[in-house]
């Protein structure tokens, strides 16, 4: 190591600004210290974006796309969002008689070509239909089981070899099959099957209707127009699934925020009040608390929701809310109390209190602010499980009136049709799991960003 | 010991009390009558009815009665189905819902340590975050879209096997009840196995532990003999709690999978507005909560010495 020398101007007086004594780290209250600790907790700042996500989604996504989430798009019904939105354009329905078959030659196959409007069916006549025959229709392929599907009708003479089909079609796949029957109207092993691909049609009329095309340059017959965009499907009523998953994350959203703010709220203020009291009220406050706790949640939310009763055009939401802030505040009351009576141990509250502060001062100054961590997370956790309470009552049909949507009362909806248009339920099922794991994963980040004593041993 | 069991069981009695009471208030404050009906009734038969449910009696002297009855373990009978006793429906239903409630605790409580101990001992490893990756879905995706999966599931694993290998819905034998109560324990499951990670991981810095180590004992009798059974305790606390939210988060399976259980049928019975039938089963579920709470506080005194039951 080279000896240093001293040299003259080494011995000069320091600027001003150099004379100031450097800390190390610069000091960080509780507060600066928590969010410190959260931005390094990568999940945790992931999720809380999420949530902010969410919120933004609810509250300025109405804005973005402002289609009315009660209007019924009747051309497309329970579409899901990869459906193909094209539609030719056909002449106003008429009649059909039929053809009348005398032939046995041939096969199943089509009058005319298959759309929404109507499918049309020709047949041979087959030798053991001396009864007429059953017309079946199915989703999915007929296969060994000989899962015809939905019986459309009969059709009871056995020279009538034709059946049209109008009942609810969708631009989808079909499998037709005509079942030949007997003298006594059983069915026999004669069957034909064809697989029918239906496109979407409109008349003139229906498309000037919903301003598919403009009123001077009217469509004609075998145009292609494309319908109305919804991003995420319809629902079985033809409801656009993006605007009534956006309405219906105000309701979800709505009584997952404020039910745990309310509950929380009244349980700080009755676990304090009852830990700075003490003595014999505390202990007649708390028995009532767990006389509380031990009502059974699910069973008295309904029993709470009948109470209260939904009026006509009423959407039921706050019934809910109170159900839920009745049942539920206990649990953080304890926690409360249980930290303002540890609290209340600690020097620095006699010290406070010797230097002559207030009660108030004490309370306002010192005992709320170091619960405050403690209640953050009680409020973050309480969120998932208020979105689920929300979303079972909704989906046990006790929840949110209906047209109101909530995501609950969609995943009701969705699961009766979950095996042929699976995006009904997916779409709001996926949001109710994202926002629960948001939260949760939130919950953790700030329990282990606050709270010391109940840390993750990660 | 004996002591402690007598007074928690008064205090249950008391909670029970409280519970009846609340759900009485609760169903008088209903709007609408039990005795509204499709068809108008002419006044003198109404006032018949009343009579013969007791309704024209005053408010307090219905709840006497009411006490009265339930003191003796009588529900009453059932307001929609004529001459129900609720005692007949609960005792028709509830071994039902009871059945898949035991068999959804076994499978949480067996996973949940299974699993727990598991992450704990390939701490941030493959396996760790595979299953808490799973946990956390376990926990996120709300029941009624796991029992759908799980019926799906059924539907599918059918329809490859070609046979009906698992039935999809009903009730009636042990093939029945198999994935019904595994998508029934899924959520406490989930809850259960991050229970037991944080303790066995907590319970592996612990002084005996490094005892043990020091003493050369090895490492698999360390695992079940020292960490295991040390950090199954504080799952078996959450238990009561958990078989509270099981029983009653029973609904959706049983609606779901078309069980017939007390579940579904107190949420039929809310529908139709039958008020014994809603009673009966809310303080019969109460009461039994209550007391599941208590004995699973009073076992966990037999499982750890430490705990003095005062």
């Amino acid at each position: 190591m080279p000896q240093s020398t001293p040299a003259p101007e080494m011995f000069e007086p320091l600027q001003v600004s150099e004379r100031k004594q450097s800390t190390a780290r610069p000091s960080l209250s509780y507060w600066q210290d928590a969010w410190r600790r959260l931005k390094d907790n990568r999940r945790a700042l992931l999720s809380l974006y999420l949530v902010m996500g969410l919120v933004l989604f609810t509250l300025f996504g109405p804005f973005l796309w402002s289609v009315d989430p009660s209007a019924q798009d009747l051309d497309q019904v329970s579409q899901p969002p990869w459906a193909d939105r094209h539609a030719v354009v056909v002449e106003p329905y008429r009649l059909w008689e039929g053809e009348t078959n005398t032939s046995s030659e041939g096969s199943l196959r089509l009058a005319m070509a298959a759309n929404t409007q109507s499918v049309r069916l020709v047949w041979p006549t087959m030798p053991k239909a001396t009864g007429g025959y059953r017309i079946y229709r199915n989703l999915f392929p007929i296969g060994p089981q000989r899962a015809y599907g939905l019986p459309l009708g009969e059709q009871r003479q056995p020279l009538k070899t034709y059946f049209e089909d109008r009942l609810d079609l969708k631009a989808t796949r079909y499998f037709y099959t005509v079942v030949a029957l007997n003298q006594s109207g059983l069915e026999t092993n004669e069957v034909r099957t064809l697989e029918v691909q239906v496109i979407n049609a409109i008349t003139i009329a229906d498309a000037l209707k919903r301003g598919l095309a403009p009123d001077e340059a009217p469509p004609q017959v075998g145009d292609t127009l494309t319908l109305a965009l919804h991003p995420l499907g319809t629902d079985y009523l033809g409801r656009d699934m993006l605007a009534r998953l956006m309405h219906g994350a105000r309701v979800s959203l709505f009584i997952g925020i404020f039910a745990p703010l309310l509950y929380v709220l009244l349980g700080v203020i009755y676990g304090a009040a009852a830990g700075f009291i003490g003595g014999r009220i505390d202990a007649v406050m708390m028995r009532f608390a767990d006389f509380v706790v031990a009502l059974p949640f699910l069973l008295f939310m309904i029993l709470f929701k009948i109470m209260f009763g939904i009026g006509p055009g009423e959407s039921g939401i706050l019934p809910m809310l109170i159900a839920m802030v009745m049942l539920s505040w206990p649990a953080t009351s304890r926690l409360v109390r249980g930290q303002i009576l540890q609290i209340r141990e600690e020097s620095y509250i006699n010290a406070s209190r010797l230097l002559g502060s207030s009660t108030g001062y004490l309370i306002w100054r010192h005992m709320i602010p170091n619960t405050m961590g403690v209640i953050l997370v009680t409020i973050t956790f309480a969120v998932p499980s208020a979105i689920f309470t929300e979303a079972f009552l909704s989906f046990i049909g006790m929840g949110v009136a209906p047209p109101t949507p909530s995501w609950g009362s969609m995943c009701n909806e969705g699961i009766k049709t979950m095996l042929t248009t699976p995006h009904e339920l997916i779409f709001p099922a996926l949001f109710i799991s994202l926002t629960v794991l948001a939260f949760n994963l939130l919950g953790d980040g700030l329990r282990d960003a606050l709270d010391a004593r109940m840390r993750n041993t990660d | 010991m004996w002591r402690y069991t007598f007074k928690r069981l008064i205090q249950g009695l008391v909670t029970v009390w409280f519970i009846a009471s609340a759900t009485f208030a609760a169903m008088h404050l209903v709007p609408g009558d039990p005795l509204a009906s499709d068809k108008a009734v002419s006044p003198e038969i109404r006032a018949n009815l009343e009579k013969r449910y007791g309704l024209n009696e005053p408010v307090w002297r219905q709840y006497t009665i009411y006490m009265g009855n339930l003191a003796r373990g009588d529900f009453g009978i059932s307001f929609t189905q004529k001459n129900r006793l609720v005692n007949d429906i609960i005792r028709e239903h509830f071994p039902v819902s009871a059945t898949l409630g035991l068999l959804a605790v076994i499978f949480a409580a067996l996973g949940g340590i299974l699993w727990g101990a598991l992450t704990a001992l390939y701490r941030n490893q493959l396996p760790d975050f595979i299953i808490m990756f799973l946990v956390i879905l376990g926990i996120s995706v709300p029941s009624f879209v796991v029992a759908a999966l799980g019926q799906l599931g059924l539907v599918s694993l059918n329809n490859l096997a070609g046979v009906n290998l698992l039935p999809v819905g009903g009730w009636g034998t042990i093939a029945h009840m198999l994935v019904p109560s595994m998508v029934l324990g899924l959520s406490t499951m989930a809850y259960l196995t991050r229970l037991m990670r944080s303790s066995m991981l907590e319970i592996v810095n612990s002084d005996f532990v490094r005892t043990a180590k020091a003493k050369g004992l090895p490492p698999p009798r360390i695992f079940t003999q020292h960490q295991l059974r040390n950090a199954v305790l504080p799952v078996i606390t959450v238990l009561g709690p958990a078989i509270a939210a099981i029983t009653t988060g029973g609904f959706v399976v049983e609606l779901v999978f078309a069980i017939p259980g007390l579940g579904r049928y107190f949420v039929e019975a809310v529908q139709q507005l039958d008020y014994t039938v809603i009673m009966g089963t809310t303080v019969f579920y109460g009461a039994f909560l209550v007391f599941m709470v208590i004995a699973v506080d009073i076992v966990y005194g037999f499982v750890d010495p430490r705990v003095r039951l005062e």
